[in-house]
Order: structure tokens, then sequence, then C-alpha cells
């Protein structure tokens, strides 16, 4: 980069600060000057927007815990008292709600963008890697972030989560009666859900951090897969990326707000609006979205323990991925062949979240497992053998190449003084 | 490609036409166009305050509404000497005094509506065994929200179908799940007198009471659609200058 000699900062007390512990030289360095590959599109942007959706959760999510009562005689009332007496507390119990499905949208994106763009090969593993253990940590967030309003899937949800423990042999119902603190789904259970809920996105928080830490020290993937050949083919990430992802930011929150303030409820499921009741069943009982294609594998499979293995190997084979494709082209745009599977395993997700929804019987329940056998057919099977035998369409010689292909050289200045032209 | 893409796009809007379909669970539930629908909609506040009449004179015989203060009725259009004088109506349990007694005093707008029964299994036994579920949170606590509660009110029909027969105490309703209510048809043509004059046909007076319902479910609404609309001009004035900047920022790059 035109700057990539430490900072020389004006400001004496900051200067002061900096020769002692040198955050504003950290600072700059992964945040200013950072090099972003100059050819990364707005599917890039999702990392940011999970993020900012992060932040948001902590604060909504703080200012309810003020508010709420974790105790199953007055944990359902208290959410109403949010709703109804405390000021604004319609908007932030609403916006924290909805902002759990905006995470996982953005989070999914994200996740399908690495997939596609093969964002989890070397020398990124690890950085994959902390990613699914942050997927792990935010379905376990809003879980039990989802059983603390008490309301009938509150409770149905949570037990029959819970009772999946129960299928390990031997050591299965003692682990059930430790989740639970008791004998059933009760208050203590409430209580350490609550606690959990609250400490999670800490550890999550945590995650990102050393997620971003993992992504800086390899630098950002793109488009063509290719490694940046030096500063012509980086830009900045301030201002250009910040900008980017900046516009890109807002542009969801668009979407967001839509759900927010006029279909709050959308996303949710009527049943818990209704009071959490362990001697009445509701007749569905059925996960928020974003568990459904996880909840469809795991009643994919007749066996309970086949079907608790199936689901966490599902993710499990996320973690390993990198080893599983043998492929050494990162990017869909060169491999032909690899590309239609990648649509067919994005429908395949599509399905199973929809059969996920529907009851476990008859067709729903064959397309489950269909479903269910191709996820593993991807991964196991087809990408390491694809790797083998797919021939790659040729790589460009570098990020630039196809970039200011059809005429124009870089522009002067592009990556020395920014502001200079604007 | 194209085509891989054009057939995920059917697909997903196949599952959400599916989705959709699927909410009312066999049963189909009218849309009904209510004043509160879209984005612009707001709470028809006589409608909600003829629908409070009929929750004050025929529900809440057998229905609760114990999370909604009596002074939310300000939000459609109760003044607060109104409100005092309609929370005096009600008495409340209050106590226990220096006797240590539990004692009945007039309500004040701060209570919340009483409880017909002093428990569920109280509700129960005055019910032919079945428990009339609590009102505050009905318009959300079912699928289809306030369209289900009025095809659910004008719904019932004095001879079940041919091949139905009723459980005793049991009445036909066209959309309640398994189609047999404890609850019987209440709605009577001009069972209540409305003051503004309004005739009460058994739709109007459905029609009402879904809208107080929805209103005592979710008080906040119009303020709630209201923030929304500006919440949503000022993000997109952002978006268009961020665009903007951006385009000019990068404008020297490419």
């Amino acid at each position: 980069m035109a700057q990539a000699h430490a900072p020389q900062f004006k400001n004496p007390v900051v200067k002061w600060i900096d020769s002692r512990l040198p955050i504003f030289s950290m600072l700059d360095h992964e945040y200013n000057q950072y090099p972003m590959p100059r050819n990364v599109n707005y599917l890039w942007a999702f990392g940011a927007i999970a993020g900012i959706m992060l932040v948001i959760m902590i604060a909504t999510g703080l200012v309810l815990a003020m508010q709420y009562a974790a105790n199953t005689n007055i944990a359902f009332d208290s959410v109403e008292r949010i709703m109804r007496d405390v000021n604004y507390g319609w908007l932030l119990r609403y916006v924290h709600a909805n902002g759990a499905s905006m995470f996982f949208i953005a989070v999914y994106i994200h996740m399908f963008r690495g997939l596609y763009y093969g964002s989890y090969k070397a020398p990124r593993e690890i950085l994959w890697i902390l990613g699914v253990l942050i997927m792990l940590a935010m379905m376990a967030t809003a879980f039990m972030g989802y059983v603390l309003p008490w309301g009938q899937m509150s409770f149905w949800g949570a037990t029959v989560i819970t009772n999946l423990f129960s299928a390990f042999p031997i050591v299965g119902d003692p682990i059930v009666t430790w989740l639970w603190g008791g004998f059933s789904v009760d208050n203590p259970t409430l209580n350490r859900f609550f606690a959990l809920h609250f400490l999670l996105p800490f550890v999550l928080f945590a995650l990102v951090i050393l997620h971003t830490a993992a992504l800086h020290v390899s630098g950002s993937n793109n488009p063509l897969g290719i490694d940046p050949k030096g500063p012509q083919d980086t830009v900045p990430f301030n201002p250009y990326v910040t900008i980017k992802d900046g516009f890109a930011v807002v542009v969801f929150l668009i979407f967001y707000a839509a759900f927010v303030f006029f279909a709050p409820n959308y996303l949710g499921h009527p049943d818990n609006y209704i009071p959490a009741n362990p001697l009445v069943t509701p007749a569905h009982i059925v996960p928020e979205w974003y568990f459904l294609p996880f909840y469809a594998i795991l009643r994919a499979i007749p066996d309970k323990l086949g079907g608790v293995l199936a689901m966490f190997g599902a993710i499990a084979v996320l973690a390993v991925l990198p080893w599983l494709d043998t492929s050494k082209v990162r990017s869909c745009k060169f491999r032909p062949i690899y590309r239609q599977f990648f649509w067919i395993l994005a429908i395949d997700a599509l399905v199973l979240g929809y059969a996920g929804a529907m009851p476990a019987e008859g067709v729903w329940l064959m397309i489950a497992r269909i479903g269910t056998a191709y996820y593993f057919f991807h991964f196991l099977i087809l990408l390491p053998l694809l790797g083998k035998l797919e021939r790659p369409l040729p790589l460009p010689a570098s990020i630039c190449e196809p970039v200011l292909k059809g005429g124009g050289r870089v522009a002067a200045g592009a990556h020395a003084k920014p502001m200079e032209k604007a | 490609m194209r085509a891989l893409k054009s057939a995920i796009l059917s697909a997903a809007l196949a599952l959400g036409l599916a989705g959709t379909a699927q909410a009312s669970e066999g049963v189909h539930i009218p849309e009904q166009s209510w004043p509160h629908s879209g984005v612009f909609g707001t709470i028809d506040k006589a409608s909600a305050q003829r629908g409070f009449q009929v929750y004050k004179e025929v529900c809440s015989a057998c229905h609760s509404m114990r999370l909604v203060p009596i002074r939310t009725l300000g939000g459609i259009g109760f003044k607060d000497d109104e409100l005092k004088a309609l929370a005096a109506g009600y008495e409340v349990q209050a106590g226990p005094n220096d006797a240590g007694e539990m004692f009945m005093r007039p309500g004040t707008p701060a209570d919340r509506f009483p409880s017909p029964f002093p428990n569920d299994n109280a509700a129960r036994a005055a019910n032919n065994g079945a428990l009339p579920p609590d009102l505050s949170l009905i318009a959300k606590a079912r699928k289809g929200g306030e369209d289900y509660l009025y095809a659910f009110l004008t719904g019932f029909e004095d001879t079940p179908p041919e091949g139905v027969t009723l459980m005793p105490g049991m009445n036909y309703n066209k959309v309640f799940p398994g189609h047999q209510v404890g609850m019987p048809n209440i709605l009577q043509p001009d069972g209540v007198s409305y003051a503004d004059g309004t005739k009460a046909t058994v739709d109007q007076q459905a029609r009402d009471v879904s809208t107080f319902l929805t209103f005592a479910a979710e008080p906040h609404l119009d303020a709630r659609k209201q923030m929304g609309v500006k919440v949503i001009l000022f993000l997109i004035v952002l978006a268009g200058l961020m665009y903007a900047t951006k385009r000019k920022l990068w404008s020297t790059v490419h």
C-alpha cells in the first residue's frame, strides 16, 4: 500500500497512548489501510452486516434484560409489560426478535458466499472453522433466547430439543436431567437459559474478533479466488470498502425495518403468544425458520440417535469442508461443474427448510430423506471426487487484468490519494 | 446457469405461496380489509370503541383480558374522566389492609381488567369443562389474527352439516380447528345497542370486536407504523446519499 508504514499521529495524546499501547496503529492498520481486493462484490458486505447485527442484538438485548424476569410465573407477563408499558419496549423487543432472523439471514448468505467462492480453502481454513463455531454459538444463543418469553413454542421447543440428548445411550438421560436442572423443562431450565443467553453473545463477540484476526492474516478472498499480486489489485479498506459496506448495511436495514415495523410477528409463531402450558401440547411443534433445514435432517432419520448424529453431522461436515474439497481452484467462476452442484445444494437447503416446516409424514418425510441424503452426498462424496475429475477453466493472471479488460489502465492515484479526485 | 437461477427463484416463490396457503391449516380464512391493514393503516377508533362495548357487554362474561390495563383504552379515544368513570365501575381486589384482610375497592385506570373467574379451574367448572381463553393477545395468538377472529365469530352454524355429530354442550363452527367448540354463538343481531347509532348486525359486532382485540393485543400498532414510515424514508434517503458517495469514490478506481 501507499501508506504501508506506521502512521504518524499529530494529536499528542493519541501519540502518547499509541507509543505505550498501539491501539491506534492497530486500528489504522486493520481498518484504514487493510488492503481489500478491488473486485469484491456486494456479497462481501454480509460479513459487515452480520457484525452490525451482533452489535444491535447485544445493545437491544441488554436493555431488554433490564426489564425481563426469568421466572416461569412471570416471564410471559414481563415480556408483555415490555411490549405495553416500557417506553419503546415494543420497538426494542421487535428489533431484537426480528434481529435474530436478520442475523441468520446475513450469516447464511455470508456462508453460501464462502461456499461459492471457495473462501474456506488454504490459507483460510481456521478462518472458516471459526465461522462454523460462530454459527454454532449463534444457534445455541437463538434457541435459548426463543425459550425466554415462555410461550407455548418456547416451552415445547425447549422440551423437544433438550430431549434430543436423551438419544445417547447410558449418559443420555443424566445429561437431559442435568440440562433441565430437574425432571422436566421448568423454572431452573428457564433461569439457566437466561444466564447462558446473556453470556453466549459475548463468547460470540470473542469468536468474531478471532474470525476477523484470522481474516486479516490471509486477507479477504474475492470473486476470482486468486491472490492479489500487488497494490494494483487492492484498495485500502477505508474509505473504499467502508462506504460500500456502509451502503449495503443501510439497504439491509431497510429490509430489516420493513419486518420490525410492518410485519413484526411474520417470522414468529402465533402459539408463542399463548403462555406455556406443560399440559397442552401444540398441534405442530416447529422451530424458528433458521433451524428448519437441520430439523428436517433430524426427523429424516428413522432412528432417534441417528437423527441427532445426522443433525450435528450436518454442521460437522462444514467444519472439515476445507479438507473435503480437493480442488485447488477457489472460485466457482472457474469450476463449471461444481458451480451447477453449488446451486443444487442451495436448492437442497431450501427444500430441507420447507420439509422441516411440514409434518414429518408421507411425501414430506420422503423429500426430507432425499434432501438429507443429497446434503451428505454433496459434501462427503461429490466434493472430494469433483476436485480430481473436474477440469477448471484457466485462471486470470491477476485481479487487475479482468477488471480492466475492455481498455483502460489503473487510474493514476487510485491507490495513492483516493480523495484527490473526488 | 440462468436456468438454474430462475429455477431457484421459482422454487422460492412456490415455497412462499405454499407457506401462505398452509397458514390456515386446511380451513380457508378469508382475508378481510381492515382500516388498520397495510403500511399506512391505523386502528379505526370508533370501531374499536364499539368493539370494546361488545367485549364489555358480551365477551367479558366468560373471557378475561388480564394483561391489559384499563388506561390502555386512552389509545382509542377514551378521555381521562371517561377512563376514571369506566374503571370505577369495576371492583378490584386490594389489600391486605391493616387488619390483614383483603378487600374490594373501585378500580382505577391503572388497574388491569378484572377477570370473570378467580382461576382456570373455576372458569372450566362454569363452562362445561371448556376454558375461555384470555383475550389480551388473542389477535396475535391465532393463525390468521383478526381475520380468524372475524371468521370465527361469524362462523357458527345452528345445525351442523350432515354426518357431524356434536358432543354434548358443543357448538359447530366452520373455522374452529375440529369444528366443535364450547363457546355458543354469542353475537346476536342487536345484542348490543351502539351509542353512535351504528346498526349492531352480527357482522358489524364481529368486525368491531376483532378491531378492538387487535388494538388490545398491539396497543402501539399506530405508533409503530408511523415510526416505520419515517424510519424507512430516512434510510432510503441515507442509502441514496451513501450510494452517490460510493459511486464518486469508486469512479477513480474502475
